[in-house]
């Protein structure tokens, strides 16, 4: 019997990373890629940033059309996957094309979080669909999100932000670049708060606020205004905040509509074990939509990365060919907010103690900088994660001691005259 | 478009013709070519899309700003005099016949 079709579902970073994979293994012919989006796979990091900061910066593609025809990959663009019958092993696709496939990779990410289930004030007799029926509010997910805001910014003084997290940041800094008004609005009392310490947060909030942001932790919003297809206030308390330009940083949620109708395990995501498999052993996935075992906390856990889509898909291509390797990376991410650049290696334990490293400024041997710093956090005796602000060459060397199980003591780890480095092996 | 020569690690010499204003990374990742990865997009974060720059264009390299010069503290392949992140070299329309020299690992 030849090997079947490859159908993989979404044209993400993951999706496009499998490709590179199978294609490397000689498979590129077997596959077909399945893209929502009217585009071929992009880089999504740029969408927060260069992409908004100029009218010309244009999508980089993961590879090039050329790439994708010369590899015998058979792409569907602008077409959805719309239903999986998995006793014929076949996909239907919104088109109404049909693909029958050896094995499927759900590579479906995550769709952002609309506007909360927030009453309206004063009561409407019905809410428009939120929030692409409002004209003022906006999601950063796709290309196109990315296109409608950018379009946005010349007729926005203020910008408001709902959620200090990633992406709500990452475009705060960079309104606030474009000469914008901007206004941050987070329920929690600190920033980013379920992905780094409060020593980070803290220092995130000192620089974005020294940047002219207005940062208001611990706000709630308890009700909108709208006003036309405008929403023209938000309600914090007995405080109305008028809104002119909304961004919607609220997370996202795995999008595992297409696997749950399927009768696929999913619970926060498509639960896969440590080869990507599904609860249907030929089927697959991968990327921000899974929920899957992580091994350096042994926890179930669902990250959304570009790391964790790359190394998903690598996994994924191994159980397809015959190799099977359990999935083993080490959580790495990153964040750009203007010119701050945040690095994290590993994931933040709930428990345990925190120690700061100084950086070495460059051009000194000793001198330090408040600007440049990791976090180092141990669990017992274990380094376990590092959080490391405008310190990369501290971040990189963080990521091969976590790999490689090396645990410096702390107060040795913390001395900024010995580069983390030289506790490597 | 700038024709530009990747010599990778086996001695082999990949040909690419790029569009000048995207980064050496961009272009080589697009087609596919050579043993560049590029792995966090082109933000300075990975060390994944390291270069040996030819000797006679060094002269002809954008400055380097801190960031770059952190991550190349930290590439799988030694650092050298020459070394750079190629997504931060943004061609050039007049860069015709651009040497670079690939490394053996970027991982």
């Amino acid at each position: 019997m030849s090997a079947g079709a490859i159908v993989v579902v979404g044209g993400g970073h993951a999706g496009a990373q499998l490709c590179g994979a199978l294609v490397a293994a000689g498979q590129g012919g077997r596959v077909h890629l399945v893209c929502e989006e009217p585009v071929l796979p992009y880089q999504r990091p740029p969408l927060s940033k260069g992409y908004q900061k100029s009218p010309d910066e244009t999508l980089q593609w993961h590879r090039g059309p050329a790439w994708f025809d010369a590899q015998g990959i058979t792409l569907h663009v602008a077409d959805a996957a719309a239903a999986i019958d998995r006793a014929a092993r076949r996909v239907t696709l919104a088109s109404g094309r049909e693909l029958d496939y050896e094995w499927l990779v759900l590579a479906t990410g995550t769709r952002a979080r609309g506007l909360p289930a927030l009453p309206a004030l004063p009561a409407l007799p019905a809410l428009p669909p939120l929030p692409t029926g409002l004209a003022n509010v906006h999601v950063l997910r796709t290309a196109a999100d990315a296109e409608r805001l950018r379009t946005a910014w010349a007729a926005t003084h203020d910008l408001m932000v709902l959620g200090g997290g990633f992406i709500g940041l990452e475009v705060a800094a960079t309104a606030r670049g474009l000469g914008k008004a901007v206004t941050v609005l987070e329920s929690a009392p600190r920033l980013m708060q379920r992905s780094v310490s409060p020593e980070l947060s803290a220092h995130v909030q000192d620089v974005h606020r020294a940047s002219g942001i207005v940062l208001r932790l611990g706000t709630a919003v308890g009700g909108f205004e709208l006003q036309g297809d405008r929403l023209v206030a938000l309600r914090a308390g007995d405080e109305r905040l008028a809104v002119d330009t909304l961004l919607l940083g609220i997370g996202a949620v795995p999008e595992h509509s297409l696997a749950s109708a399927a009768g696929l395990a999913c619970d926060n995501g498509i639960v896969v074990d440590e080869h990507m498999r599904t609860s249907d052993p030929a089927v697959l996935a991968i990327g921000d939509c899974t929920n899957f075992p992580e091994p350096t906390s042994g926890r179930r856990v669902r990250l959304e990365s570009v790391q964790n889509a790359n190394d998903q898909a690598k996994a994924a291509a191994a159980t397809i060919l015959g190799t099977p390797q359990p999935y083993h990376a080490l959580p790495w991410f990153w964040s750009e907010q203007g010119a701050l650049r945040l690095q994290m290696a590993g994931l933040m334990p709930a428990e345990g103690q925190r120690h700061r490293r100084p950086s070495v400024s460059p051009g000194t041997t000793t001198g330090t900088t408040p600007g440049s710093f990791s976090i180092l956090h141990y669990a017992g005796a274990r380094l376990v994660c590092v959080e490391s602000v405008n310190a990369p060459v501290d971040h990189m060397a963080a990521r091969k001691l976590l790999e490689q199980g090396i645990h410096p003591p702390p107060d040795q780890a913390c001395d900024p005259a010995t580069p983390l480095k030289q506790f490597l092996a | 478009m700038p024709l530009i020569h990747l010599i990778a690690a086996d001695g082999i010499t990949h040909d690419l013709e790029a569009a000048a204003g995207q980064s050496l990374m961009q272009a080589a990742v697009a087609a596919g070519l050579g043993n560049i990865v590029g792995e966090c997009g082109g933000a300075a974060m990975c060390a994944t899309c390291h270069v040996y720059v030819d000797d006679a264009w060094l002269t002809r390299m954008p400055a380097m700003h801190e960031n770059e010069d952190g991550m190349l503290d930290a590439t799988s392949s030694p650092r050298q005099p020459n070394s750079r992140l190629s997504c931060q070299l943004r061609l050039e329309a007049d860069w015709q016949g651009f040497v670079v020299r690939l490394p053996a690992t970027q991982v």
